[in-house]
């Protein structure tokens, strides 16, 4: 049996810390670079190419914030559960609650959305191919099925499943722009020809402020690996911020393949945009690269959701925020099994509604929501443990500029999203504080108040 | 073509069946052999840092 023995006194069976840097990259780049593939380019029908290239760039100042700031807290709270952990030692437990059903829906629906994503492509095969009408949601299930098992029997496999299929993906990125021939403007890319002015001023820019988020989204889900990798005071600043240099190289290029090879009016509103800026090539090499990309990014997306969601879901378990049956540990495997298993059906329930727009902007707002806390974490946790005070993996530069800009930025993408989605942000707001109206008068008392707090830290200044 | 899509589509079906059924029988043994004592024995992580706190450094 692989129990471990601590202090000679409690057989205990904890997470398996056997990842490095690499592994901490490719669950953050995987997670993300489906963005890349799909999803990034409807911000050029809100704002024009070069709104949407303003977005990417302003829209990755705020993810650079993101990084900086997760490197820092994370390489001192050293547990699965990310950023929810981070909130329970430095704000508190209703806060913590929220930034813990955050992260679990924000990764299942956009696992969910993943899956959706591969079950489309397979019918669109299937109907290039004569056979019209596919059902995808085999293709949905089997994916999530596959993905589910993979994360169950381990987690140092999983993740070097997810670096090999990111790091393909990554660079049928870059095997498509070798292929438009970049250094012979005019020859495939045509992009005097193709840009424009700002086709809706600058408000087509704030508009597409919400959809440059794609460029990014999910880089903050390498924390979520902190309790299980060799030194996290090392490898998660290392990863996550190679990481995000990774997603700034990969968002500018493909921005500049695609507004180069397709006119904004139909880049905007393609659910391909990669792939068929392949086709447009009429290079057959690169339409199959870009559609094993195209997959492969979907599938490392789901899986490292798959992982983020089970730790985020098992840590609130563990502090019994939720039933303490989901902190299970496999006894062999070492990985948080019953919360991968719970959610399953979660995920394919969402997959199953077909709605994938809906499902994608539940999980940008959850994920926004996440980086506002982020900001106000991160001030709060300097002025109650000043540089000095504690151990710090990495110590993240100028701050307060980070934390503040991150918070602007928020608000920026708040209204840019209430321009395009207000309902639904009304909606998931609605939704969380009924959510804490619940932990707080049913679920709290459950808490073992003093157990949660794991840290060895002195006590915050001026407490 | 036509039968290569249904075989494919059915393959799925069965293949992600098969997946989750190992997985829940998995579950079920697992919950049997172990107490759950054991299973939920898990505490927060710990890390270098956190030794190096623990022995009184910065």
């Amino acid at each position: 049996m692989a129990a471990e023995t601590t202090a000679g006194k409690t057989e205990r069976i904890n997470l398996l810390k056997v990842l490095g840097p690499v592994h901490v990259w490719a669950l953050g780049v995987g997670i993300v670079l489906v963005g890349e593939y799909m999803g990034w380019n409807f911000s050029v029908q809100k704002g024009g190419a070069y709104g949407s290239l303003i977005a990417c760039l302003f829209i990755g100042l705020l993810y650079t914030c993101v990084a900086m700031i997760d490197s820092e807290v994370t390489s001192t709270v050293a547990a699965a559960g990310g950023q929810y952990a981070q909130a329970k030692h430095i704000v508190g437990p209703l806060m913590a609650f929220n930034v813990g059903l955050y992260l679990v829906l924000a990764y299942t629906m956009l696992e969910a959305a993943d899956a959706l994503v591969v079950g489309d492509l397979m019918a669109t095969v299937a109907g290039q191919t004569g056979h019209d009408g596919l059902d995808p949601r085999p293709f949905v299930v089997f994916t999530v099925a596959i993905l589910a098992w993979l994360n169950y029997r381990g987690v140092f496999m999983t993740l070097t499943v997810n670096f090999v299929i990111t790091a393909i993906a990554f660079f049928a990125l870059v095997v498509l722009l070798i292929g438009v021939k970049p250094w012979n403007p005019g020859e495939i890319l045509m992009h005097s020809e193709l840009l424009t002015d700002l086709p809706y001023g600058w408000i087509g820019v704030v508009a597409a402020l919400q959809f440059g988020m794609w460029y990014y989204l999910g880089i903050e889900g390498t924390c979520q690996a902190a309790e299980e990798v060799r030194s996290a005071g090392r490898s998660i600043p290392l990863g996550t911020m190679s990481g995000m240099i990774t997603l700034l190289i990969a968002a500018i290029i493909t921005w500049y393949m695609a507004v180069g090879l397709m006119p904004w009016e139909y880049l905007g509103q393609t659910f391909l945009p990669m792939y068929d800026a392949a086709v447009l090539t009429d290079n057959t090499f690169l339409i199959v690269v870009l559609f094993i990309g195209t997959i492969f990014s979907a599938i490392a997306s789901a899986n490292g959701c798959i992982n983020d969601a089970s730790r985020a879901w098992f840590s609130m378990g563990r502090d019994r925020y939720l039933p303490i049956w989901f902190a299970a540990v496999h006894p062999r495997y070492r990985t948080p099994y019953r919360a991968i298993l719970f959610l399953v059906p979660v995920a394919i329930a969402f997959g199953f509604t077909g709605l994938l727009d809906q499902v994608i902007t539940f999980s940008i707002l959850s994920g926004l929501l996440g980086y506002t806390f982020m900001s106000l974490n991160m001030m709060a946790f300097r002025r109650k443990w000043p540089l000095g005070s504690i151990k710090r993996g990495y110590i993240h530069p100028f701050h307060p500029l980070p934390a503040l800009s991150l918070l602007v930025l928020c608000a920026a993408t708040y209204f840019a999203t209430f321009l395009g989605y207000g309902a639904s942000l009304l909606a998931i707001m609605a939704f969380f504080i009924v959510a804490s109206v619940w932990f707080h008068f049913h679920r709290y008392k459950f808490v073992r108040r003093a157990d949660q707090f794991t840290m060895p830290w002195p006590k915050p200044k001026g407490y | 073509m036509e039968n290569f899509w249904d075989i494919l589509t059915w393959g799925a079906w069965i293949g992600a069946a098969a997946l989750l059924l190992w997985m829940i029988l998995d579950a079920i043994r697992v919950n049997r052999e172990y107490s759950e004592e054991l299973l939920i024995s898990s505490r927060e992580g710990a890390d270098e840092l956190l030794e190096a706190d623990k022995k009184g450094g910065k």
